[in-house]
């Protein structure tokens, strides 16, 4: 492992590491799991180079586990990321983001004349993954919206 | 006979197989031949238009009077508590479920229906969410296009004019794939096309679809030619009178077709079917509107008698 490698991935005691982020997601996908309103020790790294050339962003988390639902709603923001759950310094359980055959009240409608807007309802959206990418269907209006649109 | 519908929503026309859609027709006709049978007998559907739309109310109304059933409801949104209070859709439904035996609701808000269906415990119906589903309109198409052609399998149809923003085009279309060899043409200016994920959606389920630059083009291939308005706000006013006048049909455009050819519109139309062409034996979009009338009784008689109405 080289130096570089070694200091991005340098190893947590106990908690989730976040890996191949694509690069600009990072901040989002803490925004979205609300990670700095719950005190939580984060390490984060944006824009580090991976092997390819390309770029990732990546988050570790002290003390820390995604729930299933949790990692089911990053799918979006970071199809190819890995989660890796630590302890005792030691990668526990290792897996990647599996798309979701719905997502609940992780987005807002973006159909404005959506019902689900203005009730007292969370947001439901069915995904379909394709050769052609994501797209996802409001339960409520059946809009179909590609995944760029939210993320 | 077995009655899948019994205590069904009426969302989307997507709810339904093609066994559904063939019950109904097949108890559209038998209604059509006697109107007059009392399947709602002691029944109190709720009619809830928040906004209004006259042809599809007193419809719907008709169709519960006819078969012995009461009415309650409203016809516009300006006068509840949901217009005059704020009160949610959701506290208004629960309410109205708890009065009737089934509702029949329309809104200006896409998916109102679907939210309306989650919150009764009766069957809703939906009779138009914004620019989303309208399936009753959709069995009165199917049920019309049947009786004019004996089949739905294989059928030829040319949908013209609005097919973006046009719901009846959507649902007509989705609905056709659920059977055998239909065959489509498109025929409509650019900005007004038909969207793309209806166009996956046909190919995935193996119907052939072409598009079309004129209607002379479609009317010696096709069974049924399905009118659809062009909406001046769609366009510049300069620009509408250029494109709109394309997508009108007139007696002369219908010397090549086939006798077995039949016009079918939405309604109301405007303009873009000449009243010369009322007078042709393809014309066939008032008996459409007359079938809306049966189409909902089947429809209302299925969700609300077990054993449907050969029990």
């Amino acid at each position: 492992m080289d130096k570089l490698h070694k200091l991005q991935v340098e190893a947590i005691e106990k908690g989730t590491v976040i890996d191949h982020i694509p690069a600009g997601q990072g901040l989002k996908i803490i925004n979205h799991l609300q990670l700095m309103d719950k005190k939580l020790r984060l390490t984060v790294g944006l824009n580090l180079p991976k092997e390819s050339g390309e770029f990732k962003d990546l988050i570790k988390v002290n003390e820390w586990h995604l729930v299933n639902e949790e990692a089911e709603n990053l799918f979006l923001f970071a199809p190819d990321a890995t989660i890796n759950q630590i302890e005792n310094y030691k990668v526990v359980k290792k897996y990647k983001m599996k798309a979701p055959k719905l997502l609940k009240g992780v987005f807002d409608c973006r159909n404005q004349n959506c019902i689900s807007l203005t009730e007292p309802v969370d947001s439901k959206f069915i995904v379909d993954q394709s050769d052609k990418g994501l797209r996802l269907q409001c339960h409520y209006c059946e809009r179909w919206f590609r995944d760029w649109v939210f993320v | 006979m077995q009655n899948p519908l019994f205590q069904r929503d009426v969302v989307s026309i997507k709810d339904f197989s093609r066994e559904d859609l063939e019950l109904i027709i097949k108890t559209a006709q038998t209604v059509k031949e006697n109107p007059s049978g009392q399947f709602l007998a002691g029944k109190i559907i709720a009619s809830c238009f928040f906004e209004a739309s006259t042809r599809t109310r007193l419809s719907f109304e008709t169709a519960v009077q006819r078969q012995g059933g009461q009415l309650i409801g409203f016809s516009d949104a300006s006068n509840t508590s949901l217009g005059k209070k704020g009160e949610t859709l959701s506290d208004s439904i629960r309410m109205i479920d708890s009065y009737a035996d089934a509702i029949i609701i329309r809104h200006p808000k896409e998916g109102s229906a679907r939210l309306a269906a989650e919150v009764a415990k009766v069957p809703v119906i939906n009779g138009g969410d914004g620019a989303n589903q309208h399936p009753s309109q959709t069995l009165l198409d199917l049920f019309t296009i049947f009786e004019t052609q004996q089949t739905l399998d294989g059928i030829k149809i040319a949908f013209v004019g609005d097919l973006k923003y046009g719901r009846t085009v959507h649902s007509l279309a989705q609905a056709l794939s659920l059977f055998d060899g239909v065959k489509m043409q498109f025929i409509a200016p650019d900005a007004l096309k038909m969207p793309e994920y209806i166009c996956e959606e046909l190919l995935s389920s193996g119907v052939e679809y072409q598009v079309v630059q004129k209607i002379e083009d479609a009317v010696e291939w096709a069974d049924i030619i399905y009118m659809t308005r062009v909406q001046k706000e769609r366009f510049d006013p300069n620009e509408y009178h250029l494109v709109a006048s394309q997508y009108v049909l007139k007696s002369e455009l219908l010397k090549t077709a086939k006798p077995n050819l039949k016009i079918l519109h939405p309604l109301p139309r405007v303009d873009e079917i000449c009243t010369s062409v009322d007078k042709t034996p393809y014309a066939y979009y008032f008996q459409q509107a007359e079938n809306g009338l049966y189409a909902r009784q089947a429809l209302l008689a299925l969700l609300l008698n077990e054993q449907g109405i050969y029990g």
